[in-house]
């Protein structure tokens, strides 16, 4: 089963840079600013082996600030070690690229970016890759109704409403439990 | 056979041909001709294509029906299965594939998500296919099983039956030209 990192030895490889580090049930969390993001990306590939991006994911606190938060899981290629990187972003950032870094990390970023709306600075294709080019919305995002939104291009797609009994049905996030945050109807304009 | 017994007379005796002319109704014909040979376009994008596989293969054999003949070409087919989860993204290439297809011809919608989207009541999915192309035959199930997907195939033998093939055919050819 692979293992978390050892803490003293990122503390000794990252120093300051990394603003927290977190153990939970064996999982290694790595919390840094985003400025510092692609130096400690590097150095997780060039200095510790993390030499497999095995997804890259975001999350959306809607309602704080900054808003989203993105987050690298990487591995080793014998799969001893698995590490989680994180990063805030905020409405207005773009996330540095690490397709120079992995490879593997271009289809990652277009998800991140077709579903959430998060820009990645130099990245060589930042194209949708789920939905269509110009589709006009982030379908993962907090604010977007589960039923979706009309949207109608010529030739090329339409989107509807889904009919949602009593919906459409929306989750609240920030809300203190998980019972409180499950998706509910509740109209969002 | 095409019309019950009592209705087809011999013709005049002659000892070559003896047994081998009926008289019948043009469309009787044409619609017994058509319904017994139905090649199917797969519109394969989900599960429901597996079983639509296992449908035409050896266990259930849908060639015992004369619908096997399976065309990947939208333009030597007659009736469009649609099996599986018909997304906005795929629609209207779905609608392209059905607007390239030779009148007479039919569809199926095959499965939950086909007929009504199913379980995705989401923002990628079409709420039915229905809303893009007539459908003919709705089949429940998710997936349905393979005896399901035959007997929406004979539903639509006997649906093909009861049309009047020729006077359809001269409707639209006086609309055209009107």
């Amino acid at each position: 089963m692979a293992k978390g990192e050892d803490t003293a030895k990122l503390n000794e490889v990252f120093g300051a840079k990394v603003a927290g580090i977190t153990e939970f049930r064996g999982e290694t969390t790595l919390h840094v600013l985003l400025a510092d993001l692609r130096s400690v990306l590097g150095k997780c590939r060039d200095e510790l082996g993390y030499e497999l991006v095995l997804d890259i994911s975001s999350v959306d606190h809607f309602g704080d600030d900054p808003r989203f938060e993105i987050v690298y899981e990487l591995a080793t290629l014998d799969d001893a070690r698995h590490l989680r990187v994180k990063a805030k972003v905020s409405e207005d950032e773009e996330v540095p690229s690490s397709v120079d870094i992995w490879a593997g990390a271009d289809w990652h970023e277009r998800e991140v970016w077709d579903m959430m709306g998060i820009r990645f600075s130099g990245h060589p294709n930042l194209k949708r890759i789920l939905m269509w080019e110009g589709y006009p919305f982030f379908p993962l995002r907090k604010d977007f109704p589960l039923a979706g939104r009309p949207t109608d291009m010529p030739d090329v797609a339409f989107t509807g409403v889904a009919p949602l009994e009593g919906g459409p049905f929306v989750t609240s996030a920030g809300a203190v439990d998980v019972v409180r945050r499950e998706p509910r109807a509740r109209v969002i304009d | 056979m095409v019309t019950d017994s009592s209705s087809i007379a011999h013709a005049a005796y002659d000892s070559k041909i003896e047994g081998n002319v009926i008289f019948t109704q043009l469309d009787a014909a044409m619609n017994w001709m058509r319904k017994n040979s139905l090649w199917p376009m797969p519109m394969g994008l989900a599960c429901c294509a597996i079983e639509l596989m296992a449908t035409a293969s050896s266990r259930f054999d849908i060639s015992r029906f004369g619908m096997e003949v399976m065309r990947f070409s939208p333009r030597q087919s007659d009736v469009m299965i649609v099996a599986g989860t018909v997304t906005y993204k795929m629609a209207l290439a779905v609608k392209r594939v059905w607007d390239q297809m030779p009148e007479p011809k039919w569809c199926i919608a095959m499965g939950a998500c086909a007929s009504s989207g199913g379980m995705y009541r989401s923002y990628a999915v079409l709420q039915g296919i229905d809303q893009l192309i007539p459908v003919d035959v709705y089949i429940s199930g998710c997936p349905p099983r393979p005896e399901a997907l035959i007997e929406g195939m004979m539903r639509l033998q006997r649906k093909i039956e009861g049309e009047s093939a020729v006077e359809d055919q001269k409707r639209s050819m006086i609309e055209e030209m009107a």
